[in-house]
């Protein structure tokens, strides 16, 4: 990788032959006795206020939640449950929904359905037309619009982060100033500036009066979902580029010149330079922020709140603004077992996508 | 019967031959002979001399930093449009927010807004619980993030990479799985109140102010990023420091005060910055465990929901005062130490 190959090189002569005559000295086997089997216990002691609040806050949480995902009807009060099932994430995905009396439905088993899918009709053993009762907010809203808000802010918010970044390496003057500036939505408090982008996008705001949109609503009560999804991407992308630049621009400031030397020995147009030299050098750290930023979208919870306050835009009450994220949330202090379902499947999903990316990574990224 | 099939299509749609082509090029006067003598030699490239190339470039790089400096100058134009708009929106009264035209700089300065904010809204209160939380529990995590980094990049005991390899996998893990837990788990620990005199047990750690603030600090108190942070940075202190010091008679406990701990101390105030911003930014675990009284939050999670007037209408121009003041320390903090946040987001990259 490059970096280390420039701090190699700016090593004095001095200092390393200095480092070669301090190792041919040291008596590496003493040390190395003496900071060995001695050390054991003490070594424990250092870590065990670390290692202590981690098995309860880290290690126990992960697996508690993974074993509440699997328990039927679990009370976090009594801490009590009825058992094994797989209930909760059929659930989760809207495929088990229940009567009023308790009873279980398969989605499958409905004739036909209301309410926008959470009321589905069917036929009981005696033959009477009953009521089932679905949970829609996951698999209609929470997974689209996760889905909507990865796919849309990531790629964008990386390549408007490659050309400031590749910008601001190439100019002469104000490097420094403008290098603030464009961290500055880094340090902010995401409620705050969510709030800040409720008063851009309101219907009487400045985005609809400079665009001249009229009243358009964007994020009020009755807005249509996927206006309020272009406001929330706006304010995401926004909000996610400070990072984005940051990581990009010491990426590009430890490639070496003499590529872009040889670059114009062979008058390689400044396109062709990009896409053939920076963007090549700049791969490790474009996968860093690709794997960074794909988690962090899937988890996107507090911009939903900041710009909305809830999560919903429908006049009728729908949560057609839910992430995945929200709506766990949503459950911590009800159905947490519902919550701890889609946790885990947030989690699965989130090491497919890891995963994915490292695979492709292998094959692109040069290191 | 001998058929010339060859150049059949050109034949048959009259068209010349390749041969035809060549001979017709050759007929031009480039192709013939040329007299050398009496010529005098420019080296072009594209029908350019080296003088307009020169030039050109010189144009032509001219032309690209005005684009270059176009394109970032607005951007940074949107970067901070929010900002200010958030300054202005906070000085106008709410007529003139919901006026038809939308105006650049208020009408009448309206510093009102702020006074309602100090009025209706117990800043100070949440100011002092976020400062307690923060402070507390990024002492905390120092302390815990030096003596395991400490442990990883001196000590050698069994298992050493085997453990900060499961702390690094961690990290991938999304934190909301912990978060349904966690709340389970602090509200159910038992908590010692000092009351009446005597000290009293209660069950759960969401009903007083002290319990509620300590499920706000002690789950916090650990950050796998953090550890493996200060471990790049201590495992960069030469192993010579080490050895002149146990020379010395120092043990190793006297070692990492006197020696490591100053010498890492850029990255130490990184994370201290990096922890207090996240802990005036924290919003999700702070709005689940206070539910039980409004006076226990913290800055971020009093500021949404609040400031709508009775039929549920957002008063702008107050929630933009309340957003500036909460803002404004983080943008001071940034002033003072942007060289520790940005150098330690730029290895970290996680806030909190």
């Amino acid at each position: 990788m490059a970096p280390e190959k420039t701090a190699q090189e700016k090593t004095p002569f001095i200092a390393k032959a200095k480092g070669f005559v301090v190792n041919l000295f040291k008596p590496k086997e003493r040390v190395s006795a003496d900071a060995g089997e001695k050390n054991n216990w003490k070594a424990w002691l250092y870590l065990a206020p670390c290692i202590i609040l981690l098995a309860v806050f880290t290690f126990y949480p992960l697996i508690n939640t993974i074993a509440i995902a699997f328990l039927k009807n679990y009370d976090y009060i009594q801490q009590t449950s009825e058992g094994f099932t797989l209930e909760n994430f059929g659930v989760v995905l809207g495929l088990v929904g229940y009567t009023q009396s308790g009873d279980m439905v398969m989605r499958w088993n409905c004739t036909s359905f209301r309410s926008g899918g959470v009321v589905g009709s069917f036929i009981d053993a005696g033959g009477v037309v009953r009521d089932a009762y679905f949970t829609m907010d996951v698999i209609k809203y929470a997974f689209p619009n996760t889905l909507i808000i990865t796919f849309i802010t990531v790629p964008i918010s990386i390549i408007i982060a490659l050309f400031i970044a590749i910008g601001l390496n190439s100019i002469p003057a104000f490097h420094k100033a403008l290098q603030t500036i464009f961290f500055v939505p880094y340090v902010t408090n995401a409620i705050a500036v969510g709030m800040v982008f409720a008063v851009l996008f309101d219907y009487q705001g400045i985005i609809n009066y400079l665009f001249g949109l009229g009243s358009l609503t964007w994020i009020d009560q009755g807005a249509p979902a996927w206006r309020a999804m272009i406001a929330l991407c706006v304010y995401i992308v926004w909000h996610s580029l400070p990072f984005k630049i940051l990581i990009l621009l010491s990426g590009l400031q430890n490639i070496d010149k003499q590529y872009y030397d040889a670059a114009k020995i062979d008058s390689a147009s400044g396109f062709k330079t990009m896409m053939n030299v920076t963007v090549p050098l700049l791969s490790p750290q474009i996968l860093y922020i690709m794997i960074t930023s794909f988690i962090g979208a899937f988890k996107e919870y507090t911009s939903v709140v900041g710009l909305l306050g809830k999560p919903s835009t429908d006049g009728g009450g729908t949560n057609n603004m839910y992430t995945v994220v929200y709506y766990i949330y949503d459950m911590v202090k009800g159905n947490v077992q519902y919550g701890a379902a889609a946790a885990v499947l947030l989690f699965i999903i989130i090491l497919i996508f890891t995963g994915i990316q490292f695979k492709v990574s292998k094959k692109r990224v040069h290191y | 019967m001998a058929y010339d099939n060859r150049n059949f299509i050109q034949k048959l749609l009259k068209m010349p031959t390749a041969a035809e082509k060549q001979a017709a090029r050759e007929a031009k006067p480039e192709y013939q002979a040329i007299k050398t003598s009496g010529m005098t030699l420019t080296i072009k490239d594209r029908a350019k001399s080296a003088d307009q190339l020169a030039k050109a470039q010189k144009v032509g790089r001219i032309l690209w930093l005005v684009v270059v400096y176009a394109f970032l100058l607005f951007m940074a134009l949107i970067v901070l449009f929010p900002f200010y708009w958030m300054v202005i929106t906070s000085l106008k009264s709410t007529t003139e927010i919901r006026s038809l035209n939308q105006t650049f700089f208020p009408t009448h300065v309206l510093w009102s807004n702020y006074i309602t904010v100090f009025n209706s809204f117990d800043f100070g209160t949440y100011v002092g619980n976020t400062l307690v939380v923060g402070v507390i529990s990024t002492l905390g995590t120092l302390l815990t993030t030096i003596f395991a980094a400490f442990a990883f990049a001196r000590l050698n005991f069994k298992g050493r990479e085997a453990i900060f390899g499961i702390l690094l996998a961690t990290m991938m893990i999304p934190g909301e799985m912990m978060v349904i837990t966690n709340y389970i788990t602090v509200s159910r620990l038992p908590w010692f109140e000092f009351a009446n005199g005597g000290v009293q047990m209660i069950d759960g750690w969401l009903t007083t102010k002290s319990a509620v603030f300590a499920a706000m600090i002690v789950p916090f108190w650990v950050s796998v990023f953090y550890i493996y942070l200060l471990r790049q940075n201590f495992k960069q202190i030469p192993n010579e420091l080490y050895l002149a010091a146990k020379v010395d008679g120092k043990s190793d406990w006297q070692y990492l005060w006197k020696v490591m701990v100053p010498l890492a101390s850029p990255t130490l105030i990184s994370i201290f910055i990096l922890k207090l911003m996240g802990a005036w930014n924290s919003y999700v675990w702070p709005n689940l465990v206070t539910t039980n009284d409004p006076s226990w939050r913290l800055v971020t999670n009093a500021l949404r929901g609040s400031f709508t007037n009775s039929s549920g209408e957002p008063q702008y121009g107050i929630q933009m005062a309340a957003t500036i003041l909460v803002t404004v320390p983080l943008l001071l903090l940034f002033i003072f130490f942007r060289k520790y946040i940005m150098r330690g987001v730029g290895r970290a990259g996680i806030k909190g």
